[in-house]
């Protein structure tokens, strides 16, 4: 059965690890090197890849146009802060992950209604349930603390060996390690026969039925994952940062967030971990001009990259990089060649 | 039992106030599948451009009214000339981004020129306070307001139905492509339902300063509530948005009256439970849009 | 024998408009049946309501005697009931490969399977391969979808409708649009189908029709004409009156 062999082989090619990955990941590695004074903001970029990651895996893999992705986000953040303030769960890692599986029941809940409908339900459903969080939030202030948000979060030492610092230093590590592995656990997701079908379902779902794929139960599953990773990255806010306020639940929030996807281009993994750099980059220099109106600067690259076309600039970005890595192998090699449209 | 009636009128008078917002969004959104979030942004430029001239320039209130409508049609024509009529092919979420981006700047642009703080516009002393009618509290500018928007919604019925551009409207929205077969110059008739559906949202951004408030993060605040207007209401007819946004309005009012609690917990609740009894909206086509 | 496919007085319209009426259909175990009829006729609105993308008003459909008549589209494709699309409804972004091994995988229920890689399972990929050598694909397996010759897209159609293991598949115009050059391979994977998958073949092109089935269904209007041997549905003086006075475009 050599042909067999020849499928497997090709079936495997896809998710084997390339040259450019790797680098990406040392590059990444080096970072903390490089500039050791900037933990802070360094953090601020995984914990943002993190939750871009969460969406481009609804988005860039199923196709589904979010408009509250905060809600995962919020939730974990929420579940994190009192789980530390109340003293119920002392140790982080632990702590990380109840708060993700919190905003994974809420993911599984809402999902039902997320994939019903068509693309303007689905806007309106995200956004309303992120608001209607956002509503609790204030409603149960005692619990939440309301616009203060959570006061006096104390984070025990990670493992119970490793106390957050005030550089930071350790909520970096931390926050890389629970990325690192995430990302791992996502990229082995896509690469297999289920994320094979997502792909499938975003570019015809009724041609995905007629394969006989089970569309609803599919979107259902990618939904829940998605609403865990966002709830690990709300968690992962709160842990690093000790503060949890009603504005992780906000539009702008979840609209920012699709900001960075769409930066760093969706369907391959890589998108929001680039976008976030891109994304904060962006940030500190726009602040720098104007410092109360970011939000002018956001809503112009926002219409500048739809009005010149997302692929397009991609092309721009990777021709550089495409073009030294053609020098160097002198073969045909794209870094990353992000998925044509989500639609 | 006379406060139930009082509540009923608010909620008219809200709810008609939505449909005048919504309504060109409802049928920009079924004649082009165009997901247009930046609407309430021609609210707000309606509503900015009113207050501008009636408490700076001292134009009397009815005479700024039509003023907002002209203003805010002539942004959304040229928008639509320059920027939206290149994105009508493009799929949802490029949409998505470029009309949050649209809302972004207007929020800042706003904030820039005419500060953060909520704005309110002078009313003609006739308008203020209410009358009683049978027991019933009638607010005079909520009264002005259902008086307004009613005579639009009728006025807006007859051109639906009874003109040459209301028929070739309708035709255009029922099908486009064979409507393009009938000789029907589909994106010209779209470009001046949206430039006149731009100007209702400033006429209704002007109107709802009082009752709604006037401030940069409107266009942001109200996003949900046109939202839930036209995926309820269905876009196949101006009557789905009016009965939803009467729905919403009375439903919005009265939950605040009786749960002032559960804040805007009632409406979410009630769009949702549509949802799952019908996903395709109240009034909707069976056919996905 | 045994019908494996049947309908029962099939209703379905569409706002006042009868689509489909009283239709009731028998396809018998191992047929090579034709369903045919001009224009406008509501074959398309059969193989949907066969297929569960749409429902009907009434009446049931059976699927080897169980019906399914509420049975999700993907559910139907699990029980044995597969089609092709008449146009390109293909992956175009996805290989032939990942074609074929999403139905494949989904058969073998592994379709949910998110730990394992794809190429990872040995029935898997010895199915994929299999299938691909059956309709000469193997050589382009490789490649995007999009970037195939017609005629490889339209083999590509029936292997992803056979990887599912049919036990009744519904072919909808499967030479549409083939050039001449390449029909030849079109024809020749449809004879080549096995005897045990039951055909329901749905076609305008009345050559391809003539020289494939073995029982002939016509369908006028949403309703059933005549239904009988080619031979007989032939020499049918309704059926010449429809085709004759629709004009030769049916």
């Amino acid at each position: 059965m050599s042909a067999a062999k020849d499928v497997s082989v090709s079936a495997m090619a896809g998710s084997r690890w390339r040259v450019s990955e790797v680098a990406f990941w040392i590059v990444v590695l080096a970072c903390p090197f490089l500039f050791p004074s900037r933990y802070l903001i360094m953090t601020d970029i995984l914990r943002l890849a993190l939750f871009t990651l969460s969406l481009d895996l609804i988005l860039g893999y199923a196709g589904i146009v979010s408009l509250g992705h905060a809600a995962f986000f919020g939730v974990g953040a929420y579940s994190a802060g009192l789980l530390a303030l109340h003293g119920i769960i002392n140790e982080p890692v632990l702590a990380l992950i109840v708060a993700g599986l919190a905003a994974m029941v809420l993911g599984f809940l809402t999902s039902f209604l997320v994939i019903r409908g068509v693309d303007l339900t689905r806007l309106m459903v995200t956004l309303g349930i992120a608001l209607l969080l956002e509503a609790l939030g204030e409603r149960f202030s005692d619990i939440t603390g309301g616009t203060d948000g959570l006061q006096g979060i104390e984070m025990q030492p990670i493992l119970g060996q490793f106390a957050f610092d005030m550089f930071g230093k350790t909520g970096f590590w931390y926050s890389l390690i629970v990325l690192f592995v995430l990302f791992l656990l996502a990229r082995r997701v896509v690469h297999s026969p289920f994320g094979l079908s997502l792909r499938a379902i975003k570019n015809n779902p009724l041609r995905a039925s007629a394969i006989g794929i089970p569309v609803n139960r599919r979107l259902i599953a990618i939904y829940t994952l998605a609403a865990f990773y966002a709830g690990i990255a709300g968690a992962l806010f709160t842990q690093t940062t000790a503060l949890a306020t009603l504005d992780v639940f906000s539009f702008e929030r979840s609209a920012d967030l699709m900001l960075v996807l769409v930066i760093g281009g969706t369907g391959y993994l890589y998108g929001g971990l680039i976008g976030a750099v891109v994304f904060k980059m962006l940030q500190e220099m726009f602040q720098e001009i104007t410092p109360q109106y970011w939000m002018f600067w956001i809503g112009l690259v926002l219409v500048a990259m739809v009005m010149i076309g997302r692929e397009r600039i991609h092309r721009w970005v990777l021709w550089l990089p495409n073009l030294v890595i053609r020098q160097i192998t002198g073969r045909k090699a794209a870094v990353a060649v992000p998925e044509t449209d989500a639609s | 039992m006379t406060t139930v009636f009082t509540i009923l009128f608010d909620g008219v008078a809200y709810g008609m106030l939505l449909f005048v917002l919504a309504c060109g969004l409802a049928v920009t959104l079924g004649l082009m599948n165009f997901v247009n979030l930046a609407h309430g942004a021609f609210a707000m430029a309606g509503g900015y451009v009113c207050a501008v001239l009636v408490n700076n320039q001292g134009w009397p209130f009815f005479a700024a009214l039509p003023l907002a409508f002209f203003v805010s049609a002539a942004i959304g024509a040229s928008l639509e000339r320059i920027l939206y009529r290149h994105l009508y092919t493009r799929s949802h979420l490029d949409q998505v981004l470029f009309s949050v981006g649209l809302v972004f700047m207007s929020v800042a642009m706003v904030d820039y020129i005419m500060g953060s703080s909520r704005i309110f516009i002078m009313v003609p002393s006739a308008l203020e306070g209410q009358f009683d009618l049978f027991g019933v509290g009638i607010g005079r500018y909520r009264l002005m307001i259902v008086v307004i928007c009613g005579l639009l919604t009728i006025a807006l019925q007859l051109i639906l139905s009874r003109t040459r551009f209301g028929s070739r409207l309708r035709a255009a929205v029922d099908d486009p492509r064979a409507a393009i077969g009938l000789g029907i110059n589909v994106p010209q008739v779209f470009a001046f339902t949206f430039a006149f559906g731009c100007g209702l949202a400033g006429l209704g951004g002007a109107l709802s300063a009082e009752i709604l408030g006037l401030d940069p993060y409107f266009p942001l605040k109200f996003m949900i509530y046109f939202l839930i207007v036209v995926t309820v209401g269905g876009s196949s007819s101006i009557t789905g948005p009016f009965l939803a946004s009467l729905l919403l309005g009375i439903g919005d009012v009265a939950g605040k009256y009786y749960v002032p609690k559960m804040g805007p917990f009632v409406i979410y609740t009630i769009m949702i439970a549509i949802l799952i009894w019908r996903p395709n909206g109240l009034f909707g086509r069976g056919a996905a849009r | 024998m045994t019908a494996v496919l049947e309908t029962r007085e099939l209703q379905k319209s569409f706002g006042g408009l009868k689509v489909t009426r009283d239709l009731s259909l028998r396809v018998e175990r191992g047929a090579r049946h034709a369903l045919i009829g001009p224009n406008g006729a509501g074959k398309t609105t059969v193989i949907n309501l066969l297929t569960g993308v749409l429902q009907p008003d009434a009446g049931r459909i059976l699927l080897e005697g169980q019906d399914i008549t509420d049975l999700a589209v993907h559910k139907r494709v699990l029980r044995g009931l597969s089609r092709t699309f008449q146009i390109n409804q293909l992956y175009a972004d996805l290989t032939p490969l990942e074609t074929i091994g999403l139905a494949v995988s989904e058969r073998l229920g592994r379709g949910g399977d998110w730990w394992r890689r794809m190429g990872t399972r040995g029935d898997v990929n010895e199915e994929i391969a299999d299938i691909l050598s059956r309709f000469h694909l193997l050589d382009v397996m490789n490649e995007l979808t999009a970037t195939l010759p017609y005629g490889k897209q339209r083999l590509l159609e029936i292997a992803v409708a056979i990887a599912a293991r049919p036990r009744v598949l519904l072919l909808d115009e499967p030479a549409a649009g083939v050039p001449e050059s390449e029909r030849h391979d079109i024809l020749a994977a449809v004879a080549a189908l096995p005897r045990d998958v039951t055909v329901l073949l749905i076609e305008h092109d009345m050559d391809l029709v003539f020289s494939f089935a073995d029982r002939i269904s016509v369908l006028v209007n949403g309703a059933m004409l005549v239904e009988g041997a080619p031979e007989a549905v032939a020499r049918d003086p309704q059926v010449k009156a429809v085709y004759l006075g629709e004009g030769a475009d049916a």
